[in-house]
């Protein structure tokens, strides 16, 4: 299956194993056509995550994860995309309709959108919260103050 | 692209923009605090007389960023973070996090740390799923099995206060193994256990299995298809209910799973019944496991050889395991330093939640409650 990923799209596909686990990385312009192919063709039916890493050093910071699932091939793979900052992705909501809050909760934390997305907001935080705190430039004690002094009525959450 | 084979039965998402005011649709809110919750969960309803129309879920009231502490704490000091996200099943989420840092490192937990895992993790999973029975029989109406479940239960947090000192979160593994050596006795107290507990199943079906109120308010409520699980990742007892024979200790084995011999309930309807008989059905299928695990614990160390400050080579793996409400999943990122350079869990109770929805619509405001139980969420993993 990889190998006829690779004949197609070339060097925008990059297939991957580490520790028994077969990834690959690909170029984001072809992220939707990928998704599609592996959801209709390759029968991964079962999008299990969708997660980012922040690499704060890298021209493109961001890597977007989908890890998925073949019930009929028992088999996972996992999708990876580099994108700068500020770049949006397509959302698979209409491929697998539980990508719905996991695409919201790599925006909350990590502020990267998912066009066509039905409710691009956030999850996990409030919503007038400012900042996302999975990037790196965000500190373990960082909070919104501003936030937490209006609507806690406190001074700090620390 | 959007196509037939992908989009919900009956949950259509283009609908989400609807006129403001209909005057037949009332709009009410459930929660943040609600003793039918089971934590802190707010659902914003949408009715139409007693009808659900449709639920918004509101969450995160409980996050406490645990994804962002891993990444501040050492691989060994986030052990016992995990154990507080599905703080009624802590022994599973620290089996799927010492399994994924082995995997990393490429050390393997010994035969006789093995054997211990699953005997304990099974007991997690008994306890959890009486914590379910009872909360979720409670809500519907009936108070008794309540009591069943919590008095049985107490004798599995007995065993693991004595074998590590804590009853909920237990911080039972390490990585690389066990850091204790099972108690004296251990193996008969859980004998004993297991000759406890098998008729305390029969007694919990007793109570609700043919007991009309209770079919009443379970059979066909909630149903949801394996179409529609499959596509909003839901997994567990509500994806076994519905008909899909799928469960990672069968579908890809993890710890010495492969040597034991247990079946996979699975129901047809995907109804609330059915997920009850499921669960019902998988205590006696833990118990299986755990008799025979508890009669062939080889002898040896119960630690690996691992380095005391860990390092793991820079790189990532993805590794989960059936947590007693579906598949949890670590996604790990090791740059080679002392600390995970990005924690994902991927919880199940988060995914699972997802399908409120589309499992409330068309049912009454009652049902609602049935739902979040059958559900068996639990608010401290969906936060995180």
């Amino acid at each position: 299956m990889i190998a006829k990923f690779k004949s197609a799209y070339g060097s925008g596909v990059e297939p991957l194993t580490y520790a028994g686990q077969n990834y690959m990385v690909v170029d984001s312009s072809l992220i939707p056509e990928i998704l599609h192919i592996l959801r209709n063709e390759e029968q991964f039916d079962y999008c299990v995550d969708i997660t980012a890493v922040h690499y704060p050093k890298r021209e493109k910071q961001f890597e977007v994860v989908w890890v998925l699932y073949s019930f009929a091939h028992n088999q996972r793979i996992r999708v990876k995309t580099q994108i700068v900052d500020g770049e949006t992705l397509p959302s698979s909501v209409p491929i697998w309709p539980g990508a719905n809050w996991l695409e919201r909760e790599v925006f909350d934390m990590f502020g990267i959108r998912f066009d066509g997305h039905p409710d691009m907001k956030r999850i996990l935080l409030p919503d007038g919260w400012k900042g996302h705190p999975l990037r790196k430039d965000y500190g373990i004690l960082q909070q919104d103050n501003e936030w937490v002094q209006i609507n806690l009525g406190i001074e700090s959450g620390q | 692209m959007t196509d037939s084979n992908t989009s919900l039965s009956h949950l259509d998402l283009e609908t989400h923009e609807k006129p403001f005011l209909d005057a037949n649709e009332l709009v009410i809110n459930m929660g943040p605090q609600h003793p039918a919750t089971h934590g802190v969960l707010r659902v914003i309803l949408r009715l139409d007389g007693e009808k659900v129309l449709g639920l918004e879920c509101v969450i995160g009231y409980l996050h406490r960023g645990v994804e962002k502490i891993g990444e501040h704490r050492t691989y060994t000091m986030f052990n016992p973070y995990v154990d507080r996200m599905d703080y009624v099943a802590a022994v599973s989420n620290g089996l799927g996090y010492c399994e994924t840092v082995e995997k990393l490192l490429n050390v393997e937990a010994p035969p006789r740390a093995q054997y211990v895992r699953v005997i304990l993790t099974e007991l997690n999973r008994l306890a959890s799923h009486q914590l379910w029975l009872g909360t979720h029989a409670l809500d519907i109406g009936a108070i008794t099995p309540l009591f069943y479940t919590f008095r049985d239960r107490e004798e599995i947090l007995k065993i693991f206060e004595k074998y590590c000192g804590a009853r909920l979160t237990t911080h039972a593994f390490r990585i690389g193994g066990l850091q204790y050596e099972t108690y004296n006795g251990f193996e008969r107290e859980v004998k004993n256990f297991l000759d406890f507990f098998r008729p305390k199943i029969d007694e919990y079906e007793e109570l609700l299995t043919t007991n009309r109120i209770w079919v009443e308010r379970t059979k066909n409520v909630g149903t949801i298809s394996a179409q529609d699980c499959i596509a909003l990742g839901v997994t567990g007892p509500v994806l076994r209910a519905s008909g899909v024979k799928w469960d990672l200790r069968k579908a890809q084995p993890y710890a010495n799973y492969k040597n034991f011999d247990f079946d996979i309930p699975t129901g047809q309807r995907g109804d609330t019944y059915d997920r009850y008989l499921v669960r019902v059905a998988e205590m006696r299928q833990s118990v299986r496991i755990i008799e025979q695990a508890v009669g062939g614990i080889p002898e040896g160390p119960v630690m690996a050889k691992v380095p005391k400050v860990m390092k793991p080579p820079a790189g990532e793996v993805y590794h989960s395991i059936e947590a007693p409400k579906g598949e949890l999943g670590y996604f790990i990122v090791s740059d080679g330093s002392t600390q995970p350079y990005r924690v994902r869990v991927r919880p199940p109770s988060f995914v699972n939640l997802q399908a409120l929805d589309l499992m409330c619509r068309g049912q009454l405001v009652a049902d609602v409650i049935a739902v979040i139980g059958t559900l068996d969420i639990v608010l401290g993993e969906v936060d995180r």
